[in-house]
């Protein structure tokens, strides 16, 4: 039985075994090329950091391997308890956490979890999940204020807890610490350490410290 | 199921998103009041018959359409938060869910600019046939807001949206306008009901083709 990569307050939600492939997967911008033949495979409890400089397209990888963006060429497949499945069908199971990635200035912390996940329509039930997250992240106390009156080291707490509000059998973190305090950095390492244990954790940053959290790397780039 | 509690969500969201950032709604308001005032100084004391009445009601709602209608997917093209539709939502979700949206975002104008219409134009907007002119509205909203709907989705994604979606809209629009305005007449004039269903049928398939054109082109037009 697979359990939640995070464990808060005793609370497990069951979701299913699941390995990544990723297979030759070329990226071409306007005729430049951004990668190509990027391969890799992950199963569950495996993590892998994404290196390279600047331009070297991990943030393009990202939204590839999450399924918002299509290859040029290549695969992504996702094995979810021995049936493969494509990105389109497990792309509301990534949690993900990303610069690219903004939640709603009009509605509060807490509201953005709640309207997200309806949208989303999962099995999971919101309501102590959004709490469990929120005290995860150190928002509770601010969950009912609206996000525009957030700090940029906040709204990117808020993107945690809502990347792991469904349980998230895969994790994707892009440039994971930009804009947290020491406090911030430290809640992230927390999770890292425990979605390691059971889920699938992707980290896409030019930090080495944060690349050397995960068990592979791999570098973008010449 | 969970595709229909997903879309009503959605609507929802974006319901009361609106209501807390009045993002299109302020747009179109004035955009409508404006409008029609022009209109009312251009004639004066002037009483246009119906033919002219019909056009410049539903040449209000075009434009006025155009300015607020985009929004929907610009802005949250704008404040970043399409990857985190794309994410929680299938492209059918969503397509699905803004159009209803616009749908009710287009219902809300056209009886802004019919009430307005009707007080200003006091003694020649008298709308005969009822039902003419209330299948008409329906029907046209429902044209307007499939066509606009996709047409946002592609101008969201584009750096020169402002005069795009106009430029765009038009050559798609005009079958639709020239039948809403041709049946807007017939309601005027007092026609019966019947010598209206040939107009009917036009929207119908007016507004089947563009869901389903929409439909397909969604994927692409969202995703990348």
């Amino acid at each position: 039985m697979w359990r939640c990569g995070i464990q808060v307050e005793g609370s497990y939600y069951p979701v299913n075994d699941i390995t990544l492939t990723v297979r030759d997967v070329s990226k071409i911008f306007n005729r430049r090329i951004i990668f190509e033949n990027v391969a890799f495979s992950l199963s569950a409890g495996e993590s892998l950091a994404i290196t390279g400089k600047n331009g070297s397209g991990k943030s393009t990888l990202v939204k590839i391997v999450c399924g918002v963006l299509s290859p040029t060429s290549g695969t992504i497949a996702y094995v979810v308890n021995g049936k493969i499945l494509d990105v389109e069908q497990v792309k509301d199971k990534i949690g993900l956490v990303s610069p690219y990635l903004q939640l709603y200035d009009e509605f509060t912390g807490l509201e953005n979890l709640e309207i997200l996940s309806k949208i989303r329509a999962n099995s999971v039930p919101i309501g102590e999940r959004a709490g469990e997250v929120l005290r995860l992240v150190g928002l509770w106390e601010r969950k009912n204020d609206f996000l525009r009156t957030y700090s940029s080291g906040m709204k990117q707490r808020l993107k945690y807890a809502f990347a792991l509000l469904h349980c998230p059998p895969v994790l994707i973190l892009d440039e994971p610490t930009s804009n947290l305090d020491a406090e911030g950095i430290d809640v992230v390492k927390k999770i890292v350490q425990e979605q390691q244990k059971t889920a699938i954790l992707i980290v896409a940053t030019n930090d080495k410290i944060e690349a050397d959290w995960c068990q592979r790397q791999m570098h973008l780039g010449i | 199921m969970s595709a229909f509690s997903s879309t009503y969500s959605l609507i929802l969201k974006d319901v009361q998103s609106e209501l807390r950032t009045r993002y299109a709604l302020n747009a179109l308001l004035m955009f409508v009041v404006t409008a029609v005032a022009t209109i009312l100084f251009a004639l004066r004391s002037d009483q246009p018959n119906s033919t002219v009445l019909a056009g410049m009601y539903w040449v209000v709602v075009f434009f006025t359409a155009m300015s607020g209608l985009s929004r929907i997917f610009v802005s949250e093209e704008e404040r970043g938060t399409t990857m985190t539709l794309q994410l929680v939502a299938s492209p059918s979700v969503v397509y699905f869910g803004k159009l209803l949206f616009n749908t009710l975002l287009t219902l809300a104008l056209i009886v802004a600019v019919t009430v307005l219409y009707t007080i200003v134009f006091s003694g020649s907007f008298v709308i005969k046939t009822p039902s003419i002119f209330f299948v008409t509205v329906g029907l046209g909203s429902l044209g307007f807001a499939s066509a606009a709907t996709i047409i946002a989705a592609i101008v969201a994604k584009a750096n020169t949206r402002g005069t795009l979606y106009p430029v765009l809209s038009f050559p798609i629009l005009i079958v639709l306008l020239m039948t809403v305005m041709n049946a807007t007449t017939r309601a005027l004039d007092g026609e019966p009901f019947s010598e209206a269903l040939g107009d009917f049928q036009v929207l119908v398939g007016y507004f089947l083709v563009m869901i389903g054109g929409s439909y397909l082109l969604f994927d692409f037009v969202w995703k990348d």
